[in-house]
């Protein structure tokens, strides 16, 4: 199969998205440049929260950029999977904790 | 350790090699946005200098370490060092020319030419403030080395020294296994004569690079990192980080080639093309002096070889109302300095 539904390079075009609506895009693209701006959170512990999302969205271009942005933020290997195991904790714990809602399910039904 | 280059007779030791692969990719058809065309649109071409004040002299590249990183491609094997009679013939050019205030000694490592300390001092009588860029471990390479931190705070030098991290693991991936642990005893002599220290007025600088492929972050957050850090780990203390980018020249282009990152890695410079960082870029107010005296527009067109364009190409004939008058020599590599926030070996320029 030579395409693909993810291209690496398409990362580079996100703010062609604008294109088709310039309006929505620039709001976009100007809230996301705030929120990762140095503020109650510094830039560079926002970025390792972004990596964390990233893999919790699974987005392929977000790991991409927040792997590179958070390593040249100064994050080590093992901070960095540190938090992606925080974002899989998260995920696996959303998958488990909704367990108890069989368990609600079965009990009431049961005899 | 690793050999240079120059001694594993790497194509790259040659600069007319590395110029072709800088302009054109390692295959020849890798085109991007020539860096004249990005000065033309920021109002910057033809490319000047500003007052040049710094008189950054390259003393050899002879040193104790092969990092991973250097533009120089320095290392033990290397053998070309500054004689004393060019260093005489900087400071003849030093006293005909009051304009240069600050001296900017680099290598290699500059304290591994035996006339380093008597050009130092030679400098200090023409009352003018010297830096010193340290790659912290020769101090502690050597018995005889051992006394530098004294010779730096009686001659009150400023230093300017390499610690690409304040973790081992990434030190050492770029500089050599040991490096990181060398440096930090080397900070901590540096400290307890004063060094860095509020209200000593001796000044130490540290200098982060990037260890791969990537752009350094903001310097002032990666400051108040590497303070945290070095204090609470080895109680060290400094005065500014400068956070410098690497440019796709020597061992670092080799680097970027070997593992795949070379167009990248331009790319990542061309896209980060800053005109403000390009207006207060190094070359403008800095000329830099090669070890056999040939003169450049800055340590990175040194070591491709491109002498300035003026009439005045040798130390020996310095004329600084020639040099004033130049075109600074451009070409793709200059997107490391402009990327960004910029880059200097004063750090960030913006």
């Amino acid at each position: 199969m030579s395409e693909h539904y993810y291209n690496s390079k398409d990362l580079a075009k996100f703010g062609q998205v604008a294109d088709f609506q310039k309006e929505l895009g620039e709001k976009f693209f100007a809230y996301y440049g705030e929120v990762f701006k140095d503020s109650e959170l510094t830039a560079r512990e926002k970025s390792l929260i972004a990596l964390a999302v990233a893999h919790a969205v699974q987005c392929p271009y977000c790991i991409d950029a927040y792997s590179s942005d958070a390593f040249e933020k100064g994050w080590s290997e093992a901070q960095m999977m540190e938090a992606v195991h925080v974002a899989c904790a998260i995920r696996g714990g959303a998958s488990l904790v909704h367990g108890v809602q069989m368990m609600n399910k079965v009990k009431e039904i049961a005899m | 350790m690793l050999k240079s280059l120059k001694a594993q007779h790497s194509i790259l030791a040659d600069s007319q090699e590395q110029i072709e692969i800088i302009e054109h990719g390692e295959t020849g058809d890798f085109a991007l946005v020539p860096f004249q065309q990005k000065l033309e649109q920021s109002n910057l071409y033809p490319f000047k200098p500003n007052q040049i004040e710094i008189f950054q002299v390259n003393i050899g590249k002879m040193c104790n370490q092969t990092c991973g990183h250097c533009h120089v491609d320095a290392g033990p094997d290397r053998k070309e060092i500054m004689t004393k009679e060019t260093m005489q013939q900087c400071l003849d050019a030093l006293r005909n020319n009051e304009q240069f205030k600050i001296i900017d000694l680099t290598g290699g490592a500059p304290e591994m030419n035996p006339d380093f300390r008597w050009f130092v001092e030679e400098i200090k009588n023409l009352n003018r403030h010297v830096i010193v860029r340290c790659n912290l471990t020769i101090i502690l390479a050597n018995k005889k080395y051992h006394d530098l931190p004294q010779f730096y705070k009686q001659h009150h030098i400023e230093i300017v020294a390499s610690l690409p991290f304040y973790t081992k693991n990434r030190t050492d991936r770029q500089r050599g296994d040991g490096v990181f642990e060398d440096s930090i005893k080397a900070l901590q002599m540096l400290n307890e004569v004063g060094y860095g220290k509020e209200g000593s007025g001796l000044l130490l600088n540290l200098v982060y690079n990037p260890a791969g492929a990537f752009l350094p972050p903001s310097q002032a957050s990666l400051e108040a990192e590497y303070k945290k850090a070095l204090i609470k780990e080895y109680g060290i203390v400094f005065n500014n980080l400068f956070a410098i980018t690497n440019l796709p020249i020597s061992r670092f282009l080799d680097y970027l080639l070997t593992s795949g990152n070379y167009e990248s890695y331009m790319e990542k410079l061309v896209n980060a093309y800053n005109s403000d960082a390009a207006a207060n870029v190094m070359c403008r107010n800095t000329i830099s002096i090669g070890w056999d005296g040939y003169l450049y527009d800055c340590d990175f067109n040194q070591m491709l070889e491109l002498k300035v364009n003026s009439n005045s190409k040798h130390i020996s004939g310095f004329n600084i109302n020639e040099l004033n008058k130049r075109d600074i020599i451009i070409g793709q590599h200059c997107y490391g300095c402009t990327a960004g926030a910029g880059s200097s070996c004063g750090g960030a320029v913006v």
